[in-house]
């Protein structure tokens, strides 16, 4: 392995990098340089990744024995254009943008589950959220970016560059370092989104509610149960929402009041807390209830109002599967419960969603159709052997896994879901003809072999 | 890279044609193991491990021949498999023993030494060869396969037995000293194995296949456990016969 050359820095440190799921760490160098900083870092090491807040789940922003570079010195953000764009740095996250941009009558155009994710992050696994059935994945909102790559530092947007552009949107981190971006955000009147819930006694019913009436809401998702066997199979919980109009001041999120201090005992989350679980989210839910007025923070982003919830978990940590579907292949979502439920590998409430367009990325995720995405802890003997099935049930189906989610796709299976990934790799001869640029799940895919 | 199930993509075993051996290869390369370096003594035996591999699953195998009777191939043989996968190592196995035979052995200085030279300094040199590369790496894991016999050494046995005990205890601290490095150790305790090594052997209760210990092992793989027993009876067994008083531990020993 090479090491990164310390061009006597005294801020490198040799630490543990974790994925959000807290399964396979590993050791790098890890240096939160200024953007200066990176053009020089990136000529003169072998081994470097960009990581930013490390919310996605698996080994995409960790570089075993490499230097990882965190963009958290990075955090400079532009006066808000009239137009709604604003000029960010790659270290800027979800949260301070809506902190700054919703008293300014703006709001990010997409977000995740979480706020706590860094626009260089937001574009590298070109995150998706609620609205991707009408809005698309948060690369369709970035108007340019600056690249640093080790042959340059480089400027690009969908009609500059465009090539360049789409790789780096759900590149996840391997064409370069995103130094800042310019974000189109959404204009809105108010802080609050106007929520209809609508309880579902099965998989069938909800869905068939979601193909004929999703596109009547900006904000659609379903929670479904993938625990329970029989006529209630993938029984759900389905809320969609618009932004409210108002007329009166805008208050961004509150931080996150509680936390958890340290990891649970393993086995905490086992089958029957989770059955629990799921059991009391179901009930708590309204049959049918319309308009309900919910803040930002409530709506978007439940899971920030604790800190830290993924050390719940335990020391094993958990996986997240989370597959993209074509509408053809409807059945396949119900099979792919099936086989949860059947198995019996504790899962936590899953959440079903509409997808859009992809991006014309060659390692986009979305496609027109379904999204199902899984909270698996780990520690079942049976968990690794299903989750193989499932990829051999979404491959059939012409569909793919999602890579910032993903800690255990094989090889062979990641080439036949991505078959496009070569684009990836001509590219990086002109960009990183060195292969400087690499990351643990790059390896782990075989996409890269450094 | 290992996956986060524990399943590793790259493997090393150092004493590659062991049935143990064999079994966790075959098991690893039926999960992600694709790229395995099978090396030992036997180059024909080796050969039939890799066949195996293969028909497992494995894409790439390399053989690489040592004499764990001499220290010094160690080194050699631990930097030929890191260079013969040419990218991190995700999982090394360290397999190598001599269980010997003990009455003849015992008053044989040349026997002793080469009993405590293939089940403690040869394995105890390849660790030190292969820290500092994984330790590189940032990543990576190490399963020292050891046994129960040398929790408490018993007169039938003691030459294997207690070097056992030696590597064992080193590897405690071994492990401790992998903290914060990305580098993980494990130490497996099996009970009586059936095995070519033990053939012809009084079998001791709760004796297993080396299909169970692969087993064990594989699942031990995906946990943070520093000692992994097969089966995992043993644990408890042990906990009671490490206390007994000495001549009830001889009384019991006396048949074996």
């Amino acid at each position: 392995m090479g090491r990164a050359l310390r061009l006597g820095n005294p801020r490198v440190s040799r630490e543990k990098l974790y994925g959000w799921g807290r399964t396979a760490p590993s050791v790098a160098d890890v240096l939160e340089p200024t953007a200066n900083d990176i053009s020089g870092l990136l000529r003169t090491s072998t081994h470097v990744l960009s990581r930013g807040l490390g919310r996605s789940y698996g080994d995409a922003a960790q570089l075993a024995g490499g230097l990882v570079l965190r963009n958290g010195a990075m955090t400079v953000m532009d006066e808000i254009a009239s137009d709604g764009s604003v000029w960010v740095d790659a270290g800027v996250t979800i949260d301070d943008l809506i902190r700054v941009g919703l008293p300014q009558g703006w709001f990010v155009p997409v977000t995740p589950g979480t706020r706590q994710v860094s626009i260089g992050g937001a574009i590298a696994a070109d995150v998706h959220g609620k609205n991707h059935h009408v809005d698309g994945s948060f690369g369709h909102h970035v108007r340019s970016l600056v690249l640093a790559t080790p042959t340059g530092t480089l400027t690009c947007g969908p009609t500059e560059r465009a090539e360049l552009f789409w790789a780096t949107v759900g590149g996840m981190g391997l064409t370069g370092v995103v130094l800042r971006a310019q974000i189109q955000l959404l204009a809105v009147t108010s802080d609050k989104v106007v929520v209809d819930t609508t309880r579902f006694a099965n998989l069938e019913a909800v869905m068939h509610e979601m193909q004929s009436g999703d596109h009547r809401y900006r904000y659609s998702v379903a929670w479904v149960d993938c625990m329970t066997t029989g006529s209630a199979m993938g029984r759900a919980i389905l809320t969609r929402g618009d932004h409210a109009e108002g007329t009166g001041e805008r208050h961004a999120p509150r931080d996150a009041k509680i936390g958890v201090p340290f990891s649970a005992p393993s086995g905490l989350l086992n089958g029957l807390s989770i059955r629990a679980f799921n059991e009391l989210w179901f009930r708590m839910a309204p049959k049918q209830r319309h308009g309900e007025v919910q803040s930002i923070g409530a709506f978007f982003h439940p899971l920030d109002g604790v800190r830290d919830w993924n050390r719940l978990y335990g020391r094993r940590g958990f996986v997240q599967y989370q597959f993209a579907v074509p509408d053809a292949a409807s059945e396949t979502v119900v099979e792919a419960i099936k086989l949860l439920a059947e198995s019996r590998v504790p899962s936590f409430l899953a959440v079903l969603k509409r997808f859009g367009d992809g991006t014309p990325g060659p390692l986009s995720f979305p496609m027109p159709g379904w999204t199902l995405a899984l909270d698996l802890p780990v520690g079942p003997t049976a968990l690794p052997g299903v989750l193989d099935q499932l990829d051999t049930l979404v491959l059939a189906a012409g569909g793919r896994v999602y890579l910032a989610k993903d800690a255990r796709l094989d090889p062979a299976t990641f080439r036949a879901m991505y078959p496009r990934f070569e684009e990836l790799l001509q590219l990086k001869q002109q960009i990183d003809p060195t292969t400087v640029i690499t990351s643990d799940l790059a390896r782990r895919l075989e996409l890269i072999r450094k | 890279m290992e996956n986060a199930f524990g399943q590793p993509q790259t493997v090393v075993v150092l004493g590659g044609s062991s049935d143990i051996a064999r079994e966790v290869t075959k098991k690893l390369c039926a999960a992600r193991a694709r790229t395995v370096v099978l090396a030992g003594r036997n180059e024909s035996l080796l050969q039939e491990a890799a066949e195996e591999a293969k028909s497992a699953g494995a894409t790439s195998t390399h053989l690489v021949t040592f004499d764990a009777q001499d220290v010094a191939s160690a080194e050699s043989a631990v930097a030929e498999s890191f260079a013969a996968v040419g990218a991190p190592v995700d999982l090394v196995v360290i397999a190598v023993g001599l269980l010997g035979e003990q009455l003849l052995d015992e008053n044989d200085p040349a026997a002793a030494a080469r009993m405590s030279i293939v089940n403690y300094a040869w394995p105890v040199t390849a660790l030190a060869a292969l820290r500092q590369r994984m330790v590189a790496q940032g990543s990576g894991r190490i399963v020292v396969i050891s046994s129960v016999a040398g929790i408490r050494v018993r007169r039938g046995s003691y030459l294997y037995s207690g070097a056992k005990a030696g590597l064992d205890r080193l590897c405690e601290g071994l492990a401790d000293s992998l903290i914060g490095t990305g580098v993980t150790l494990q130490i497996v305790r099996p009970g009586f194995v059936h095995t070519k090594m033990t053939a012809g052997l009084k079998p001791a209760p709760f004796s297993v296949d080396a299909e169970r210990v692969a087993k064990d092992i594989v699942s031990g793989l995906g946990t943070s456990a520093l000692v992994i027993y097969s089966p995992s009876v043993m644990k408890w067994l042990f906990a009671i016969l490490r206390h007994l008083p000495a001549p009830l531990w001889r009384k019991i020993n006396e048949e074996r």
